[in-house]
């Protein structure tokens, strides 16, 4: 791969759209009851109706349409009062009626935008529309062990996934560069992330993308020859191959080459793009309206429970953590992008009103424990609630900053409340001098030279007399106690 | 009494119901003259036999039951080839398909099971429901009763044959351009095509989907009427049928025509109705006529277009339905494919035939793109227009006459090497596919050759009550019904039936009336 640097390559100007596909998170499939879920048997969620048999018929499931519904308005877009369902015709083994059920003509939804935070400023980029559509079934080529075959000259094809609703977002060539196509990738994934539709899973497959790159002569309105790119399986490849391949379609133009209009396919492995001419290119899907389907109408009505029932989404949170609570940009990015942690923090927040500090927990200590636990912060053990009295418990004073942690880790160990654990483990702070007077004095006793260096001035040596009561007291002194009794004690 | 098997199959379900008769004697007198005269007939693709007298028993112990056995219990129906039927295979007259089994039941079979009914077999057709003979099936042509070297129509030519010769009482067909009103009308029976999302498409193998309709064809309206309240009503598998109260149909069957008012479009007779069929059509309004019917001469000024614009949307339906049959998951695969194109290219070419593939390149032109707007949105638009012609009808007219098909059952091969021909036979009964409309198709007596006519009573959607009851009245009025093909009573006089012609029946001349149709 050839530096960004390149001279050639500032003359020129990459402009990208992203086609994305997301499959919805709906019980059943988008033309049957069959379930979706991903990850059974091979060909065990299937009927006729997905599998295209003969006299089979398709019926929209409206729970699918919803999903789409609350996606579009998440991204703005405009949602038809009526779409319909068109089939777009080819042949291919995972496709079982000869044809896909998808949208052409009425797409759900048009015109949207998203605000994409790319290196500290805002870009928008526009949606130019969202569809529903069916997935095909998954191919396997080659003799995989374990299943039915072994022969390398058959390929199996499983249905569990035909007929599964798909929803795709095409963007308008709005990105420049490959960061900002990830930075749109990244925005896009978390907001259909709060909507709830999607897993949006690049490595399950429940997120797919599609890049369309051209490249032209900086300054030139004119568009150059569009090259589709597939088969992506992270944001990485995307970012590797639209970096590659915009390398080499400038160096063809460079050089005076046309850049050929083709579909190409990434190789992960050599992290370059390669030409799947043929077929493809000669594709006429000869689209016309479904005539098993009915059209959907969508009521205003409709929309606006739909709207009413969207949660916060990204943008509006952002702006609530860095305005409202005055959290740093890097923590408002890390909570802004997990809606699981940031409805954790919020929910912390709710029973300790101090975002600063909640934010420093979540972000720390109960990251680190979810991490080493490889746990979703839906799945805490411990409820933001505990986490909220944990606090009160430490701005109360009833314990230290060290017991607190260890109260955290036990809490989330065994989901005890903490001021069960505090109570359990006799692990209330001690603050009454009278009880903390005497291992003072036994410590300042044993260790006279310390005591000299401090009245010489030497400040800093107090807080080993301070760790050393806290030792002898298994923790429990409250250190603010102890550092004022042993001045009075050295100092007087 | 009559010979059992050319008996009304209402009155069949009144005997069996009153335990006069027992199904399973029924069931095996049926598969004993199915299996005498259906080599020269050829109706039948599949015979279940032994699942017809097992279905025959379990009618039997729930008519001995008496707990709801259902309108239908015992009385077996012919099923065509193109309806799934869960365990019997369903070929659609097609070699791609000559030994699938579906796992499902259609829509319409699952009904008829509840109703009690016996599936005897299925029913040969034109391939995939593609042409008006029976002579495009890939398992040969079956015969017209009246006449075995006629076809007997088509696509549903086995339903109708088998209804005519007496060797199923009751039968289903579908319609896509006339395929059930076609045959019916050469063959000499009832059928109806019921207005489109009357009845569920579920298990229909689709032709095409916005025509394509399941309709009853039996030997008299009253049967009609109770095969259709059998299989009619809303369907949540099918979301082009229509939730809508569908019942009621045998009440309609009250004679009350009286004041009904009555259009015959000028377009759908020959010039000066000097043929024999509009002779006969326009007999049938004079008969109606004479009971109290009012009867004008109207305008359907874009029925010329209908044809032209049907071979253009039910090719292109039709090129992305049978997409299908890629031999990858079931039906006929090519041997030792190499690669994926040469797997598809042999299995589709050996498995379709040429009346099949003609569609698939017609339709699939039709789509391409380039060509959408001015083929396939085009013909949508001349749709458009045709139906915009009904429902201007409709508001003068309760009901439209015209003949079923131009011609009566021609000869077998006479029109095979003549597509253009063949589809000229549906010109009478496109329109009113195109406009979803239900029609039906009923004797109207015989031309000099003695082969049968049909009227088509074409009604407002949703009324095929008032399609039947004017059908009904012409019925009783004519008594064509009541004739029946020589070969199907000779075969009742050999079977030893305690009679040999049904009452009432006789030689052609219980006209109209009017003489026009008789002889």
């Amino acid at each position: 791969m050839k530096p960004a640097e390149t001279p050639a390559r500032t003359d020129y100007e990459a402009v990208i759209g992203l086609e994305v596909h997301v499959e919805l998170r709906t019980e059943s499939k988008m033309f049957c009851s069959c379930s979706a879920r991903f990850g059974a048997d091979p060909n065990s969620q299937v009927c006729p109706v997905c599998l295209g048999l003969p006299g089979s018929l398709p019926v929209i499931n409206r729970r699918a349409v919803e999903f789409g519904i609350r996606a579009g308005l998440a991204l703005h877009c405009e949602i038809a009062p009526e779409t319909r369902f068109d089939r777009k015709n080819y042949f291919y083994p995972d496709l079982p009626k000869g044809y896909q059920i998808s949208q052409y003509q009425h797409p759900l939804g048009r015109g949207g935008g998203l605000q994409v935070p790319v290196d500290g400023r805002v870009l928008r980029v526009g949606i130019r529309r969202l569809h529903l559509e069916e997935d095909t079934g998954k191919s396997i080529h080659g003799g995989v062990p374990g299943l039915v075959t072994t022969d390398p000259r058959y390929s199996l094809v499983d249905f569990n996934r035909s007929g599964v609703p798909l929803m795709e977002i095409v963007s308008e060539p709005d990105l420049r560069t490959p960061a900002e196509a990830v930075a749109y990738l990244r925005e896009l994934r978390t907001v259909l992330l709060y909507t709830g539709i999607s897993d949006v899973r690049m490595e399950e497959g429940s997120m797919r993308v599609d890049v369309n790159v051209s490249v032209r002569p900086r300054g030139q309105a004119e568009l150059g020859a569009l090259v589709e790119i597939k088969n992506l399986n992270s944001f990485r490849s995307v970012e590797r191959a639209l970096a590659f391949d915009i390398d080499r379609q400038v160096e063809l133009i460079a050089g005076g080459e046309p850049v050929p209009r083709e579909t190409r396919h990434y190789d992960e492995e050599r992290q370059i793009t390669f030409s799947s001419r043929g077929k493809e290119e000669a594709h006429d899907y000869r689209y016309f309206p479904d005539p098993d389907l009915v059209a959907v109408t969508i009521s205003r009505d409709w929309v606006a429970e739909v709207a009413r029932n969207l949660p916060e989404l990204p943008d509006a949170r952002r702006r609530r953590y860095a305005e409202g609570f005055g959290l740093p940009a890097a923590d408002v990015e890390v909570l802004v992008a997990s809606p699981a942690l940031a409805a954790f923090f919020d929910a912390t927040v709710a029973g300790y009103p101090n975002p600063r500090t909640v934010a420093n927990w979540v972000l720390g200590d109960l990251m680190r424990l979810l991490n080493a636990e490889g746990l979703d912060p839906a799945e805490s053990p411990l409820p933001p609630e505990h986490l909220a009295s944990l606090l009160k418990l430490l701005d109360q004073g009833t314990i230290s900053g060290r017991q607190a942690k260890e109260v955290l880790e036990e809490s989330f160990r065994t989901g005890k409340a903490p001021a069960e654990v505090v109570r359990a483990r006799d692990m209330v702070q001690i603050t009454d001098p009278g009880q903390l007077a005497p291992v003072v004095d036994r410590v300042v006793a044993e260790h006279p030279e310390v005591v000299e260096q401090i009245r010489g001035g030497k400040q800093q040596a107090m807080g080993f007399l301070v760790g050393q009561v806290m030792k002898r007291t298994r923790g429990q002194a409250n250190p603010q106690v102890v550092n004022r009794l042993l001045r009075e004690k050295i100092l007087n | 009494m009559t010979d059992l098997l050319l008996r009304p199959a209402h009155e069949l379900a009144g005997l069996l119901a009153t335990r006069e008769i027992r199904a399973g004697e029924l069931v095996r007198a049926l598969l004993d003259r199915i299996e005498s005269l259906d080599p020269r007939v050829r109706a039948y693709l599949t015979v279940d036999g032994d699942g017809a007298l097992e279905q025959a028993r379990e009618a039997d112990r729930r008519l001995a039951g008496g707990e709801g056995p259902g309108p239908l219990c015992g009385v077996p129906v012919a099923i065509k080839d193109n309806i799934c039927t869960a365990g019997l295979r369903t070929t659609c007259g097609s070699r791609i398909l000559e030994h699938w089994v579906p796992p499902y039941d259609a829509t319409v079979v699952a009904r008829l099971r509840q109703a009690g009914a016996v599936i005897i077999g299925k029913t040969n057709l034109d391939e995939f429901a593609m042409g008006s003979s029976t002579e495009n099936s890939a398992f040969g042509p079956s015969r017209n009763p009246w006449d075995l070297e006629r076809v007997p129509g088509g696509s549903s030519g086995g339903s109708a044959a088998a209804v005519a010769a007496g060797l199923a009482p009751l039968a289903l067909g579908s319609d896509t351009g006339g395929s059930v009103r076609q045959p019916a009308a050469f063959c000499g029976i009832v059928g109806l095509k019921p207005t489109y999302g009357r009845v569920s498409r579920y298990g229909l193998v689709a032709f095409a989907s916005s025509l394509d309709q399941i309709g009853p064809m039996t030997g008299t309206v009253a049967d009609c009427a109770l095969l259709l309240e059998a299989i009619a009503g809303f369907d949540p598998r099918d979301s082009t049928s229509v939730d809508v109260a569908a019942g009621g149909f045998r009440a309609a069957l009250d004679g009350r025509v009286k004041g009904l008012r009555v259009g015959l479009p000028r377009s759908y007779f020959a010039e000066d109705f000097g043929d024999e069929v509009s002779r006969a059509v326009l007999g049938a309004s004079r008969l109606l006529a004479g009971m109290g019917v009012e009867v004008e001469v109207t305008d359907l000024p874009h029925t010329p277009y209908a044809l032209d614009a049907y071979y253009i949307i039910a090719p292109a339906e039709a090129s992305s339905n049978l997409a299908r049959y890629d031999g990858i998951r079931y039906g006929h695969r090519a041997e030792e494919p190499q690669g994926l194109a040469d797997l598809y290219g042999r299995t589709r070419a050996r498995g379709f035939g040429p009346e099949v593939k003609r569609r698939i390149m017609l339709g699939t032109y039709a789509l391409s793109s380039g060509y959408y707007e001015a083929y396939y949105l085009k013909a949508q638009q001349v749709r458009t227009l045709v139906k915009g012609d009904f429902d201007a009808a409709w508001r003068k007219f309760d009901v439209l006459l015209t003949p079923t098909s131009p011609v009566t059952a021609f000869r077998l091969g006479e029109r095979t090497e003549d597509p253009l021909a063949m589809y000229l036979a549906d010109v009478c009964t496109i329109p009113v596919n195109l406009a979803g409309l239900p029609a039906i198709s009923v004797p109207a007596g015989f031309d000099a050759a003695g082969l049968p006519i049909g009227l088509q009573v074409i009604g407002r959607p949703f009324d095929e009550a008032t399609v039947l009851k004017v059908a009904h009245a012409f019925e009783r009025a004519t008594g064509y019904h009541l004739r029946r093909p020589p070969l199907a009573l000779a075969a009742a006089a050999r079977a030893g039936g305690a009679g040999s012609a049904p009452a009432g029946g006789g030689p052609a001349g219980r006209g109209p009336g009017t003489g026009e149709g008789g002889r």
